[in-house]
């Protein structure tokens, strides 16, 4: 049963992730730069449950505010640039924040040992759930009422102006513009939403696995944050929760009886899934 | 209302607009006429923001908007349509007037909260005058894309009208239209001016020109050459060598 309820706390995890990429692909903005948020969101409430010995709900939130502060920063210089350029400028972040954990230490005496960030070796001891007794189950229930409050959040977004706003912008920058919406204004908030989200991820990733370093947060990471809602579609958040199923769950854990094979199947596959829904599993209201 | 002051936009060697003067008055409506490629459509972008001016100035209401972002002219009164129709396709008629609901008084008249994150109830009845008065209100919840081609020339005017703007800049609004569809549109414009509108009307289809503009400015090759009434455009023998066709007779 463990192992069932990890592959859900994985999906959950990941769908967060997703969901950040979701909110800022509405604006059309392609954004390699959410493994970046997510590092950012772990390290932070690692930190903080570890060295300052918080409690993970309140970490969390710091992870979140981290999290969407370095999004708000990183947007107004990205957000000036599009399409590739933007790909490549946020992905150029991402390893930044990579190479920035690779090069981190911080670490104090806690009884016998020292913890905290030790550069290349990671950061290990994120125990806060086994310290505290959580069962497997619980930590995943836990998982998924953040992962339940993001799509509530996003769902309402998409019910109110603000979220028709975000679709105009990434359906026609120049006609958004000249029906007055500031578009600086509006991506930016996009990728700071985002980047709480991406934050609170990360947060939770790193005490479920009691163990991040910077390899984890590379450049795959970032790239399935953006295939989700891609594969997925726009038209609500659970094509990005379904993506993620399907990748996690199925591509993943479900085709490792394969072996070598699976990593063939796995690329074969999304190619597969893309051509026959090309704007997503639920994607855009078919034209007429 | 609007004035232009030697206004000049250039793309390389290519004078767009070169040294244009131009005085719009409140509650007119202004032809801005020309051939393809005199300059017409760069002189709206130029009001607008899109584009930079070369040189030259533009005065609204006696401010210089040259500062002013292309964003918060709208705000300033400032709306537009665009010659090549610019809807938000997949959104619904109904969110793409929401979405375009801009203006200084809705900005004051709702909180940030209600108005970003509220609900659709507040703006509603003005949203169904819109539809009412683009004829368009048996479509609401129709995807923009999925309107015909005449549906979205009215929805897109509708959208520039839920800016609440005091200067509309109209490109080419009448492109593509049957001659009952411009008796309608004609209807519109003339409704428009009623509620107290000024109309920037850059238009080539001379039965709507001639119909309802007060005024009318000729383009060609970026340059002003003839200003005045319809009757005096009309008779005037440059324009009419330049772009009316035919003989100066």
């Amino acid at each position: 049963m463990d192992f069932y309820f990890g592959l859900v706390q994985i999906i959950g995890v990941h769908t967060l992730l997703g969901l950040s990429a979701y909110i800022v692909l509405l604006t059309g903005q392609v954004s390699l730069a959410q493994a970046g948020f997510f590092a950012v969101g772990a390290y932070a409430a690692g930190m903080l449950t570890v060295l300052a010995g918080w409690h993970l709900v309140p970490a969390l939130g710091a992870s979140a505010v981290c999290g969407a502060g370095v999004a708000c920063a990183v947007g107004f210089p990205a957000l000036r640039v599009k399409g590739l350029m933007l790909v490549i400028a946020t992905l150029a972040f991402g390893e930044g924040v990579r190479l920035f954990f690779f090069n981190f230490d911080y670490q104090i005496a806690k009884g016998e040992i020292k913890v905290g960030p030790l550069g290349g070796e990671g950061f290990r001891q994120i125990r806060f759930f086994p310290e505290n007794g959580w069962s497997t189950g619980e930590v995943m229930v836990f998982i998924w009422s953040f992962v339940a409050a993001a799509m509530a959040l996003l769902w309402w977004f998409d019910r109110s102006r603000y979220g028709s706003v975000l679709r105009a912008v990434g359906e026609d920058e120049l006609a958004a513009q000249s029906v007055g919406i500031n578009l600086t204004a509006v991506k930016v908030s996009a990728m700071t939403v985002g980047g709480a989200i991406a934050g609170v991820g990360g947060g939770l990733y790193a005490h479920y696995t009691t163990h991040i370093e910077h390899a984890s947060f590379n450049i795959l990471l970032a790239t399935f944050a953006i295939a989700y809602p891609i594969v997925g579609g726009l038209r609500n958040v659970f094509g990005t929760v379904l993506a993620v199923i399907f990748v996690q769950g199925f591509l993943i854990e479900g085709l490792r009886f394969l072996g070598d094979w699976r990593n063939l199947l796995f690329g074969a596959l999304i190619v597969l899934a893309m051509n026959l829904r090309p704007s997503g599993f639920l994607g855009a209201r078919r034209r007429a | 209302m609007l004035e232009l002051q030697t206004l000049s936009r250039h793309f390389g060697g290519v004078r767009a607009v070169d040294g244009l003067d131009l005085r719009v008055q409140e509650g007119q409506i202004f032809g801005l006429i020309g051939p393809n490629g005199s300059g017409k459509s760069t002189t709206v972008n130029v009001i607008t923001g899109l584009f930079a001016p070369t040189s030259g100035k533009i005065l609204f209401r006696g401010e210089d908007l040259a500062a002013v972002p292309t964003h918060r002219r709208l705000r300033a009164g400032i709306a537009r349509t665009f010659q090549n129709i610019r809807l938000f396709g997949q959104l619904s008629v109904w969110q793409n007037l929401w979405v375009a609901q801009n203006s200084a008084e809705d900005q004051e008249r709702q909180g940030f909260f209600a108005r970003w994150l509220g609900g659709q109830g507040g703006v509603r009845a003005e949203i169904a005058q819109l539809l009412e008065f683009s004829g368009l209100a048996h479509k609401q919840d129709e995807l923009a894309a999925n309107l015909a081609f005449g549906e979205q020339r009215r929805l897109e005017l509708a959208r520039a009208m839920a800016a609440k703007p005091k200067l509309l800049l109209l490109d080419e609004p009448a492109a593509g239209m049957n001659s009952e569809e411009i008796a309608q549109l004609r209807e519109r414009i003339l409704k428009l001016r009623e509620r107290g509108v000024t109309i920037l009307l850059v238009e080539h289809v001379m039965e709507l020109v001639m119909g309802v503009t007060d005024r009318i400015a000729v383009l060609n090759f970026g340059q002003k050459i003839a200003e005045g009434t319809p009757a005096e455009i009309q008779a005037h023998p440059a324009v009419r060598k330049a772009y009316l066709g035919g003989d100066a007779a």
